[in-house]
Formats: structure tokens, sequence, C-alpha cells
């Protein structure tokens, strides 16, 4: 009898020898989600004034700026694994596979980035 | 293989029709793709708030336009939609609900409540703008 628990053995398996780790952050990203996201689209649509001087107003509430870059932190997060598998899934020629993969990234820490420095902007101008 | 493979390809996409099921699961990719490509005029909209009130007044101009209202409708239903069948996935990979009768039943809940999350969102802003007499 092996004294390992079956995680042991689990562990860093798949072709990435990464194990569960990718599906693991997917789920709790997603379980994260749930609840910015409601919160996300609910304040934005009952937020009565749109202009500018009422969308940063409201971005400068510290309850406010604080889930906010929660959100854009995980929503980008949630989505580059996602788009990961996509391409994973449809892109089959190991070189063309690996370079869209860079290209997607390479876009989504730009986004995500200035994402997230535009709502700091905002906060402590 | 020595002989060409003649048995039929099942499903073939263009002769099957979907199951519910497997409608929602590919409508869940396609979300995800069409919200993951709205995050880009999202920041961009952000971008301009912090960085420029004037570009940014002229970016909710186009977002206040018939058609970029839809667009935005779209987008909060894709996004609603996915929110769900995405709650569903995670009962899923708890292990619950995989019965087919189940996941036929939960497909229509799944519907039900992105439809009625997306209606709930839009009547809560044209109610805050005194929209709805
Ligand atoms: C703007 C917000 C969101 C974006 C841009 C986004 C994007 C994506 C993308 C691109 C995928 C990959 C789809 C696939 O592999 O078929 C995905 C998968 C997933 N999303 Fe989202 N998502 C968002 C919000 C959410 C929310 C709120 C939930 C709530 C539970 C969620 C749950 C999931 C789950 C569970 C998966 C994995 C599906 C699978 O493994 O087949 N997502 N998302």
């Amino acid at each position: 009898m092996s004294l390992r628990t079956p995680l042991s053995q689990a562990r860093g398996l798949g072709a990435a020898k990464e194990g569960a780790g990718h599906w693991w952050a997917q789920r709790l990203t997603s379980a994260f989600l749930v609840p910015l996201v409601l919160w996300g689209a609910f304040s934005v649509a009952m937020l009565g004034d749109l202009s500018h001087a009422g969308l940063v107003a409201w971005v400068q509430k510290p309850l406010v700026s604080a889930p906010l870059i929660a959100l854009l932190l995980v929503v980008f997060w949630h989505l580059e694994l996602g788009l990961r598998v996509i391409v994973e899934d449809y892109v089959h020629l190991a070189w063309l596979k690996v370079a869209v993969i860079v290209l997607v990234d390479f876009a989504v820490l730009l986004l995500a980035v200035a994402a997230v420095a535009a709502v700091a902007g905002i906060a402590f101008r | 293989m020595s002989q060409p493979d003649s048995r039929p390809l099942s499903p073939h996409l263009q002769v099957y029709r979907l199951p519910l099921t497997a409608l929602l699961s590919i409508l869940h990719r396609f979300t995800g793709v069409v919200l993951a490509l709205g995050m880009a005029p999202l920041t961009g909209v952000l971008v301009a708030a912090a960085a420029d009130a004037a570009l940014y007044e002229q970016l909710r101009a186009l977002l206040s336009a018939w058609w970029g209202q839809a667009l935005l409708a779209l987008w909060t239903g894709a996004l609603y939609f996915h929110l769900c069948t995405g709650i569903r996935h995670l009962f899923w990979d708890a292990g619950l609900g995989f019965d087919v009768a189940v996941a036929f039943r939960t497909s229509l809940w799944t519907v039900a409540a992105a439809l009625a999350l997306t209606a709930l969102t839009w009547l809560a802003a044209l109610w805050v703008r005194g929209m709805l007499a």
C-alpha cells in the first residue's frame, strides 16, 4: 500500500505538466466573476449620470475603484485562460498555435494594464 | 489505415440538428469570444475617461445612438447568457446535474434567467433615468 494520496499522482500531469492548474484557475475566476459581474453591470446600469463628471465621481469612491479593479483583473485573467483553450482547440500547427497564443496574451496584457491604469488614474487624480 | 474510412461522420454538422444542450455549449464559447472582444472598446472608454474628457463624451454620444445602445444590449445579453451557462458549468464541475433530462431542464432555466437578468438590468437603467413613466 502506498501512503501517497491520489492527488500527488495527479499533480503535474498533462501535456504541459501543469496538472489541473489551468482548469482550477478557470473555475476560480468564474466563481469570482459571478458577484463582481452582477455588481458591475447593475451599478453602471443604475448610474443615472454617465457624463464625464458623473463617471469620474463614481469611480473615485473607494468602494467602487477597488472592486472595479478587481473585476477588471479577474475578467482579463479569465478571458486569457478561455481564449488560450479556444486557440489550442482549433489551431493545430504547433508553431502557429504558440504564435497565436503569444499574440493574444500580449494584446490581453496591454488591455488589462490600460484598463487598470485608467481606473487607478481616475481614482487618484 | 489501409482503406479510406467511408463510415459517416457523426454528428455531421450540416445534417444534424443540435440538441439544446449542445447549442448552449457552443453559444457559451461564442459569447465568451464576443465578451472578450467587447473588452477592447470598453477599455477604450475607460482610458478616454482617464485621459481625455472630450473624447469620453464623444464615445458616450456614439454609445447613446440607437445602434450603440443595440450593441450594448446584445453585449449585456451575451454577458448574462455566459454568466448563467457558466454557473451551470460550475455545478457540473461539482458533479451535479449531468442527467440528460436534468440538463435539458436547466438549459431552459439558464436561457430564462439570462433573458430575465438582461431585461432587469435595462429596466433598472431606464427607471433611474425616469424613462419608465
Ligand atoms: C466579461 C466577462 C467574461 C468574459 C470576457 C469571458 C470570457 C470567456 C472565454 C473567452 C471563455 C472560453 C470559452 C470556451 O472555452 O469555450 C470562457 C469560459 C468560461 N467562462 Fe467566461 N467570460 C466572462 C464572464 C464569465 C462569468 C461571469 C462566468 C460565471 C460563472 C464565466 C464562466 C465561465 C466558465 C465556467 C468557462 C469555462 C467553460 C468551459 O470550460 O468549457 N465567465 N469565458
